[in-house]
C-alpha cells in the first residue's frame, strides 16, 4: 500500500480510536461522568420523579455530553461519534456555553506557546549538541554534558515555579500571570505583540532550559557516531571544506534520528501545557482543562482532552509527511520476514 | 555400542569438576549480585546513584519506623536550620518539613516501583514479540503502538485520574504511566530487529524452540542494558508526572503523603510570596531532583554491569578461563 495512504489511514484510525475511548469512558464506566451527572440532576430534583421529569433530565444530559440515555447503545455511539466529528463537543456545565466555542478561543494561544517552546528547545539543543560533539573530550564538552544530564533530572514545573518565584514575585522583572498585556487590542500592533512576547518569556524559558539538555545529549551522541563513519573519512580525503562536511555530511545524518525525539516531544509538551499554563496563569487550552477539573465540568474536560489529542495527532501527521520527503527510506516501508 | 569400555557416550559423560550446593549458590551470588555491585561502586556515578537510591529506601523504611508522624505544632513557618527540634523548619500548619518529607517517601517508592515495573513488563512483552515475530504481527502491533504514542499522555492520565480517583500508591503509579509503555516498546522493537537475524538465534529457531523461550533466553538478555536504562527512565517519568499532578491537586490529595502534595499545600497557602516561607516548597523539589538525578546516574553506571569483560574481572569465582568462555558466549 502507498505509504501516504497508509499514514493517513493510521491518523484517521487514531482519531476514531480516541473518540471511541471517550465514549466508553463517558457512557459505559460505572460511576463515570454520565451516571454521576444524572445522579446529580436526580438528586437536585425535589420530590418524586415523573416520566416527564426523567425525560427532561435525559434531555439535559444529552445536550451536555451528546449521549441520549434513552436510545439503545449503538445509536448512542453513532450519534456521539457523528456529533464529535461535526465539531459539536457538547455543552459546558460551568460556563453554560458550547464547549467548542470555549476551546477555539484558547487553541491558538496554546499552539503558539508550545510551538515556540518546542522550536526553541530543539534549535538550541541541536546546536549545543553539535558543538559538544566537535569539542568532544574538552572541558567544554564535559561541562556541558554534565550540565545537560543534570537538567534532564529537573522537572519543567520546578523550574517554572522557581522562575515565577524569583523573576516574578521577588524581583518583579516579568509578569507572574496572563497571556497578554492589559489594555492592548489583539491584532498586528506593536503594544499587543510586545505584551504577548513578554508574557511568553518565563513559560518558554522553563521548558527550554529543561528540555534542551536531553536533545543536546542525543544530538551529541548521533554526531559522534556519524563522525566515525567511513564516508566522513572519504569526504575528508576528497579535500572537502570542514564546514561543508560538518553541515552537509555530519549534521544532516545526525539530525535524522532526532526526528523520533521530536515526535515524542510534541505529545509530551502539549500534554505538559496543563501544568505549565496553570503555574503561569496562561489562559490556554491546558489552563482551561485544569479549571474544568476544579469545577467538575466533565463535558469541558473531555472536550479539552479530545482537542489536545487531535492537535497532537495532526502535528505528528504533518511531521511524518515532511519526514518522508527528507528521508526516502521510510516510504519504501520496512517489512521484516516473519518467524 | 559397548558401555563399559572406551569413550563414554554423551549421555554418560559427567562434569570433570564437582560443585557442592553451597559452592553453586556462592557462585550465583558472586556473579549476579556481588560483581555487579562492585562495578557500580567502582564508578563515581554508580556510587552516587546506588547511594541515593539506598538512601531513599532507607528513608522510606527505617526512617519512617524511627520517626513520628508529622503533627501540627505551635511553631508556624519556622525557617530551616534554626531549631534542633525542627531541622528543616515547619510549614504553615506547624508541620515539621523533615518529617513530612520522610513520611512521604514510602508512597513515592511504591508508586515508582509500580509504574516502572508495569511499564517495562508491557514494553518488553510487546516490543520483543513484535520485533522478533516480524511480518503481519509486527505491523499490527506497531500500528496500535503508534496510535497510543500519538495520544498525549498527561491529558489522558488526568482524565483517568479524575474519573477513577486512585489512591493506592501502586495503582497511582500504573495509572500515571498507563500509555507510556508504547514508546518504550517501539524502541525495544528496533533493538530486537538488530539481533533477530544473528546466527545463534537462527540456530535456536531451527532447533524448534518455542518463541517464548527464544525471547526469554536469547533475546531479552541481550537487551538487558537497554532495558535497565529504560527502567530508570520509566521510574523518572513516574516521579515527574505524579509530583506534577499532585502539585496541581488533580489526583486526590486528602490523606496522602507525597512530595507533590507538600508542594501543593505550600503553593496553595501562598508559599511563593515571601522568602521566609519558600523552604516549604523548595525542599520537596530538591528531593524530586535528587532522586531522579540519582536514578539517571544509576542507569548510566548500570550500563557497565552488563559488560561481560568488566563483570568477569570483578567476580572472584570466575577464573580467566571461564571468563573467556562466558565472553565468547555473549
Amino acid at each position: 500500500m502507498n505509504w501516504y495512504i497508509r499514514r493517513t489511514l493510521q491518523a484517521l484510525l487514531t482519531v476514531y480510536g480516541v473518540i471511541t475511548f471517550t465514549f466508553v469512558l463517558i457512557r459505559i464506566m460505572p460511576g463515570g461522568p454520565m451516571e454521576s451527572m444524572r445522579a446529580q440532576l436526580i438528586q437536585q430534583h425535589q420530590g418524586s420523579l415523573t416520566t416527564e421529569d426523567m425525560e427532561r433530565i435525559n434531555r439535559i444530559v444529552e445536550t451536555r455530553v451528546n449521549i441520549d440515555p434513552d436510545q439503545p447503545l449503538y445509536t448512542q455511539y453513532v450519534d456521539y461519534v457523528s456529533s464529535v466529528l461535526t465539531g459539536d463537543l457538547g455543552q459546558s456545565t460551568w460556563h453554560q456555553a458550547p464547549v467548542m466555542d470555549l476551546l477555539i478561543e484558547r487553541l491558538p494561544w496554546t499552539i503558539f506557546l508550545m510551538g515556540s517552546s518546542i522550536t526553541l528547545s530543539f534549535a538550541l539543543g541541536i546546536t549545543l549538541g553539535a558543538i559538544m560533539a566537535y569539542k568532544e573530550g574538552t572541558i567544554l564538552d564535559v561541562g556541558l554534558s554534565s550540565y545537560s544530564t543534570f537538567m534532564t533530572s529537573v522537572p519543567y514545573y520546578v523550574v517554572a515555579v522557581l522562575l515565577v518565584y524569583f523573576l516574578g514575585y521577588q524581583w518583579d522583572y516579568f509578569p507572574i500571570q496572563g497571556r497578554m498585556a492589559p489594555q492592548t487590542t489583539p491584532g498586528l500592533n506593536y503594544p499587543f505583540l510586545a505584551g504577548v512576547a513578554y508574557h511568553l518569556v518565563l513559560p518558554v524559558i522553563s521548558v527550554v532550559i529543561t528540555g534542551m539538555g536531553g536533545r543536546a545529549l542525543a544530538m551529541r551522541g548521533n554526531s559522534v557516531r556519524v563522525m566515525g563513519d567511513d564516508f566522513i573519512r572519504v569526504a575528508r580525503l576528497r579535500g572537502l571544506k570542514p564546514r561543508t562536511i560538518a553541515i552537509q555530511y555530519v549534521g544532516r545524518n545526525a539530525l535524522l534520528p532526532m526526528y523520533t525525539n521530536l515526535m515524542l516531544a510534541v505529545g509530551f509538551m502539549f500534554g505538559g501545557a496543563i501544568i505549565l499554563e496553570e503555574i503561569f496563569g496562561y489562559r490556554g487550552l491546558g489552563q482551561l482543562m485544569y479549571s474544568s477539573i476544579g469545577n467538575r465540568d466533565l463535558p469541558l474536560m473531555m472536550g479539552c482532552f479530545l482537542l489536545i489529542t487531535m492537535t497532537v495527532v495532526i502535528a505528528l501527521f504533518i511531521a511524518d509527511l515532511t519526514y518522508g520527503k527528507l528521508d526516502p527510506r521510510v516510504q519504501s516501508g520496512e517489512r521484516h520476514e516473519s518467524f | 555400542m559397548s558401555h563399559s569400555d572406551g569413550e563414554p557416550t554423551p549421555f554418560e559423560r559427567v562434569a570433570e569438576r564437582e560443585t557442592s550446593r553451597t559452592d553453586y549458590y556462592r557462585e550465583i551470588l558472586d556473579r549476579n549480585v556481588v560483581a555487579p555491585l562492585r562495578i557500580l561502586i567502582s564508578d563515581t556515578r554508580g556510587l552516587f546513584g546506588i547511594g541515593s537510591i539506598l538512601f531513599f529506601v532507607f528513608l522510606g523504611t527505617v526512617g519512617v519506623w524511627l520517626t513520628n508522624q508529622p503533627e501540627s505544632t505551635q511553631y508556624i513557618l519556622l525557617p530551616p536550620f534554626q531549631d534542633a527540634a525542627h531541622p528543616l523548619g515547619t510549614g504553615r500548619y506547624g508541620n515539621d518539613v523533615l518529617l513530612q518529607l520522610i513520611h512521604s517517601t514510602p508512597f513515592m517508592l511504591q508508586m515508582i516501583a509500580g509504574g516502572a515495573v508495569y511499564n517495562i513488563t508491557m514494553a518488553v512483552i510487546v516490543g520483543t514479540f513484535a520485533g522478533y515475530k516480524g511480518g503481519r504481527i509486527d505491523e499490527f502491533l506497531m500500528t496500535i503502538v503508534d496510535m497510543i504514542i500519538a495520544v498525549p499522555a498527561l491529558p489522558l492520565v488526568i482524565v483517568l485520574a479524575v474519573i477513577f480517583e486512585p489512591t493506592n500508591p501502586i495503582v497511582v503509579g500504573i495509572v500515571i504511566t498507563l500509555p507510556s509503555w508504547a514508546g518504550l516498546s517501539r524502541a525495544l522493537r528496533s533493538e530486537v530487529l538488530s539481533v533477530r537475524t544473528h546466527s545463534y538465534i537462527e540456530a535456536s529457531r531451527t532447533m524448534g524452540l518455542p518463541t517464548a523461550s527464544i525471547l526469554r533466553h536469547e533475546i531479552i538478555p541481550n537487551l538487558m542494558p537497554y532495558i535497565m536504562i529504560n527502567f530508570v527512565n520509566a521510574a523518572r517519568r513516574v516521579i515527574f508526572a505524579s509530583v506534577g499532578l499532585y502539585f496541581l491537586g488533580v489526583l486526590p490529595t486528602s490523606g496522602i503523603m507525597n512530595w507533590g502534595v507538600i508542594m501543593n499545600t505550600a503553593y496553595e497557602t501562598g508559599s511563593l510570596y515571601t522568602l521566609d516561607t519558600a523552604h516549604w516548597i523548595i525542599l520537596p523539589m530538591i528531593m524530586v531532583v535528587w532522586l531522579s538525578y540519582g536514578l539517571i546516574m544509576f542507569g548510566q553506571a548500570a550500563d557497565k554491569v552488563y559488560n561481560p569483560r568488566l563483570r568477569a574481572r570483578h567476580a572472584t569465582t570466575m577464573t580467566q578461563e571461564t571468563a573467556r568462555t562466558e565472553e565468547a558466549e555473549s
